[in-house]
Formats: C-alpha cells, sequence, structure tokens
C-alpha cells in the first residue's frame, strides 16, 4: 500500500494546489495587467507610468504604515495593495495632478479596507471605492480624458460620454471604428482603453482558473443585452452591442473587479446571480442614469448585496432535502 | 449650586448629544457644511432647547404622563415658531441657507430627549443648566463637523477662501462626506476614551 497517503482524510477547505497562496493568486493576476499598463504607457505616453507608479507606492505605503502602527504584521509583499493601487490608477484620466492617485489609494487602502479590518473583510472592493470618493471629490479632474498620441493633452471625450452627450447616435460619428476600440485608440482611463489585452488576460486567468466564468461572462452578456435591446433610440433591440461592451470600462470592471474574492460570492450559482445583477445596473446607468458610464457604481451596489446572495446560494447539504434544510435552519436560529 | 454646575457641564464633553450619545444627527449632518450655518443651527437649537426645557419643568406634574410626548411637542414647535420667525425678519440669508431645517428643531431628537429624560423629572433651575450644557455641547459638535467640511469640502473658513493652491473636494460638502467624516469623528473619539480608560 504505497499510496496509503493518496487517500488522507481531512476537513474543509481542500487545496487543490500546494502554491495557491494569496500572495501567488495576487501576483499572477498583477502580471497579467502588466501588458494593459504597457498598453497605456504606449497610447497615453508617459504621463501614465507616473500616475501608476504614484498610485502604487501611496496604496502600499498607507497599507504599512497602518499595519505597523496597529502592531500588525505588514503584509505589503503580498500584492493585494500593489493591484488596488494599480486598479485605481486604470480607472483615472492620463492627464490628473499626481496628488490625485495618490490621496485615491490613500482613501481605497484605508478607509474601504483597512477600517473593515484589512485583507478579506472589506465590504467594497477598495480599487472602486476610491474612484467613487475621487469622482465625488474632484469630479472635474476625473473626467477630463485626453486624446491617445496627443503630445500637448488635447482633451477628448469617451465614446460613451460623447452618445450620453447626444454628440455622435453611433461609431462613425465618433471617427472611430471597432479595431481603435479593440486596440485602444480612443479617449478613456488609463486601463480600459485596450480591450484586446484586457480579454487575452482575462483567457489566461480563465484557463489558470483563478478567476471562474460565471461572473465576467454573465455580466458581459447581460450589459451587451441590455444595450442591444435598449441602447438605440431608434427602437427596441436595434441597439450596437459591441460597441456597449468594448467602449467603456466593462471589460476592465467585469474580468478584474467584479471577479474580486474578497467582494464577490462564495458560489457559482450566486456569481451568476452577481454578474446578471451588475450588468443590469451598467446597463440602466448608462442608459438613463446621469452619469454616462456605470460599471463602477454597478459592482459596488452589487457588493453591498454580496452576503445575501451567499445566503440564499448555498448548495444543498449532502442527505438533506431542501424542506428539511430549511426547516432545520429555522429551528436552529430560533 | 454644585448640582447645577454637573448638570451644565456633563452635556459639553461626557454626554455630548452628538458625539457620545449620537442623537440629532439629521441637522448635524445637514446644516454643518458651513461655520456660520453650524453657529446659527447651534444657537437657535440651544434656544429651543433652554426654553422648552424651562417651561416644561415648569408644567411636569401638569402634564398627563399618557400624553406627555404631545405637550412636549406642542411646547418645542411654540419656540420653533419663534426663532424662525425672529430668523426671517432679522437674518433672511441665515434663514434662506437653513431652509427646511429650522421648522424640523421641532422634532429633534436632543431636545425631546432632553425634555423626556430630563425636564420631566426635574426642577426649573437643574432643567436649565441641563439645556444650556446640552446645547453648549450641540454647538460644539456642530463647530468641529463644520470646521473640516468647510476647510476640506469648500476650501474656505467662515467664508473667506484659505488657499488657491488647494483644490477643495466637493464630496465633504456633500451627503457622503458628511457620514464619513462622522463616522471617522466618531471611531477617533471612542479610541482616545479607551486610551484614557486603559
Amino acid at each position: 500500500m504505497a499510496d496509503n497517503n493518496k487517500y488522507i482524510v481531512s476537513a474543509a477547505p481542500h487545496l487543490r494546489k500546494k502554491d495557491d497562496s494569496v500572495s501567488r493568486i495576487m501576483w499572477t493576476v498583477n502580471a497579467v495587467l502588466a501588458p494593459v499598463a504597457l498598453m497605456a504607457v504606449f497610447v497615453f505616453d508617459r504621463v501614465a507610468l507616473g500616475v501608476m507608479l504614484v498610485s502604487i507606492f501611496s496604496a502600499l505605503l498607507t497599507e504599512a504604515v497602518i499595519q505597523r502602527s496597529r502592531g500588525q504584521r505588514v503584509t505589503i509583499s503580498d500584492g493585494s495593495a500593489f493591484m488596488t493601487g494599480l486598479l485605481l490608477a486604470f480607472n483615472m484620466p492620463a492627464h490628473v495632478p499626481l496628488w490625485l492617485p495618490a490621496v485615491g489609494s490613500f482613501f481605497a487602502i484605508a478607509i474601504a479596507k483597512q477600517v473593515f479590518g484589512g485583507l478579506g473583510h472589506n465590504i467594497f472592493n477598495p480599487a472602486l471605492a476610491g474612484r467613487a470618493f475621487l469622482m465625488a471629490a474632484w469630479p472635474q479632474r476625473m473626467t477630463t480624458f485626453t486624446k491617445p498620441f496627443a503630445v500637448d493633452a488635447v482633451t477628448q471625450a469617451t465614446p460613451l460620454m460623447l452618445l450620453k452627450e447626444g454628440k455622435a447616435a453611433g461609431l462613425a460619428g465618433m471617427e472611430l471604428d471597432y479595431m481603435d476600440l479593440l486596440i485602444g485608440f480612443r479617449g478613456g482611463a488609463l486601463g480600459e482603453v485596450c480591450a484586446l489585452a484586457l480579454v487575452l488576460g482575462g483567457a489566461y486567468l480563465l484557463a489558470r482558473r483563478i478567476i471562474s466564468w460565471q461572473t465576467p461572462v454573465s455580466f458581459i452578456v447581460t450589459a451587451a443585452a441590455f444595450g442591444w435591446a435598449f441602447g438605440s433610440p431608434a427602437g427596441f433591440f436595434r441597439g450596437d452591442f459591441l460597441f456597449q461592451v468594448l467602449s467603456g470600462g466593462l471589460l476592465l470592471g467585469a474580468i478584474y473587479m467584479a471577479t474580486d474574492y474578497v467582494t464577490s460570492p462564495i458560489t457559482k450559482r450566486g456569481q451568476l446571480v452577481f454578474g446578471v445583477g451588475c450588468g443590469l445596473l451598467t446597463g440602466v446607468i448608462r442608459r438613463w442614469g446621469g452619469y454616462p458610464e456605470g460599471v463602477c457604481y454597478a459592482i459596488l451596489i452589487m457588493n453591498t448585496a454580496v452576503p445575501l446572495i451567499d445566503r440564499f446560494s448555498q448548495p444543498r447539504r449532502y442527505g438533506v432535502t431542501r424542506r428539511e434544510k430549511d426547516s432545520g435552519s429555522a429551528r436552529r436560529a430560533s | 449650586m454644585k448640582r447645577f454646575w454637573l448638570e451644565f457641564v456633563k452635556g459639553i464633553i461626557t454626554e455630548n448629544p452628538i458625539f457620545f450619545v449620537v442623537l440629532g444627527l439629521c441637522p448635524t449632518l445637514a446644516v454643518s457644511t458651513s461655520m456660520s450655518n453650524a453657529i446659527g443651527m447651534g444657537i437657535a437649537a440651544t434656544f429651543v432647547l433652554v426654553c422648552s426645557n424651562v417651561i416644561i419643568a415648569m408644567l411636569r406634574r401638569m402634564i398627563p404622563d399618557k400624553i406627555r410626548i404631545p405637550c412636549f411637542i406642542v411646547v418645542i414647535a411654540a419656540f420653533v415658531t419663534i426663532v424662525e420667525m425672529v430668523l426671517k425678519a432679522y437674518a433672511p440669508a441665515l434663514d434662506r441657507s437653513l431652509g427646511i431645517y429650522v421648522p424640523l428643531i421641532v422634532v429633534n431628537c436632543i431636545i425631546l430627549g432632553r425634555a423626556e429624560a430630563f425636564a420631566s423629572k426635574n426642577p426649573v433651575l437643574l432643567s436649565l443648566a441641563d439645556g444650556l450644557g446640552m446645547g453648549l455641547g450641540f454647538v460644539l459638535a456642530l463647530l468641529v463637523i463644520a470646521l473640516f467640511r468647510e476647510t476640506l469640502g469648500s476650501g474656505k473658513l467662515m467664508g473667506l477662501s484659505l488657499s488657491h493652491q488647494f483644490e477643495p473636494a466637493a464630496i465633504m460638502v456633500l451627503a457622503p462626506g458628511a457620514l464619513l467624516l462622522m463616522g471617522l469623528l466618531l471611531g477617533g473619539l471612542r479610541w482616545i476614551r479607551s486610551l484614557r480608560s486603559s
């Protein structure tokens, strides 16, 4: 019986691989985000690099100072604060004063993450909370986007802004085509412009099983279907769904932010519900809301529903019927 | 005299209506966008609080127990009406910037809370001291919150611009900023208290 040790009985959780640690997963995602960052530098020049570095440095410094002052182990090398800083920078226009990413990352780590107890305890996605804070605090700075490849920061609205303000009805009126949207030659936030790099990175994460398909696919499909059904003033089912998917922060949000382990549901069924909810809210905000883009607020709103979704999507215990389970839990609760 | 003093000082710090009893948050968060609003609101609420405390303490043996809350509200509403008329006549600008929150002093939890918890059970002089202390505590709390919100949110202090370098964070004069700041202040004060007790 040489392979006796294959049948060890142990309590959950059962780790699939020895090297699936928090820091390993975080750094893998960070590495996957590197091409996106490179494209941002390519499209928007060196200013983009400055924004990203300041944002990451501020996030790491805030985390280290808070953990040190509370007498905890300093865990800035696990890559989670690094990722928060990077994702927050991806949500910003290229030409912002450098104090903006610094303040945003400080808020994301100090208020949205550490106040709740640090990694694993936060209710809201820290990077998105940081972005929402900056949007409410300095809306002008956060919505002044610049034209790609422009030397002296010529401002250019994002495709969704043009759509919202009624300046262009579709891609043709914006002097863009789908190729521009795919590669990232358009106005927008640093990390959202290059759809190709985002999708390739997402495919790698799926293949490595770091993220599951449920959240991103249901999120993107719902938002696209919503845009297709209601997105066009010409009538129902005339909207440009490809434009809806490629033009805003949908891919960045669906693949890298809605899949955050801490702030998304645990079960697969729950993740489907979560993704559909995010997609619907994104569609509603884009179509009828005050802002041109709604991915950030859609995810933040659905973050608040995660405990509820988890509660109602618990799998059935083996050997227990649904009715027995319900009455059993009711008895225990009372 | 010593009891008078004790009832007066307790409202300022140790039983501060905003920071330690956490009552009356609605007007606190709504009008603390600037120092001048905070002072106006604080004085108006303190006037109503002191007057209603005194009257209710005088009437405390006459008010039937079962309908005491409506009786308190009638007394409070009378003084709020006086405040509102005075503001409209002599400080119309302040009245406009405080808006609906002046009539809403009628349902301010601090005033009703002191009437119920203190004035209806204590003699007139002690109720006067209690009203003054709680009112002062309310004004102080409003001023602290308004100090942060006005400087950070609009870059001004008492309406005067502080610096042209600093770009104010609009969120601090909006509702989310008020809630955020309130949470941080409550947490900070609780932390200081825990340091002192340990």
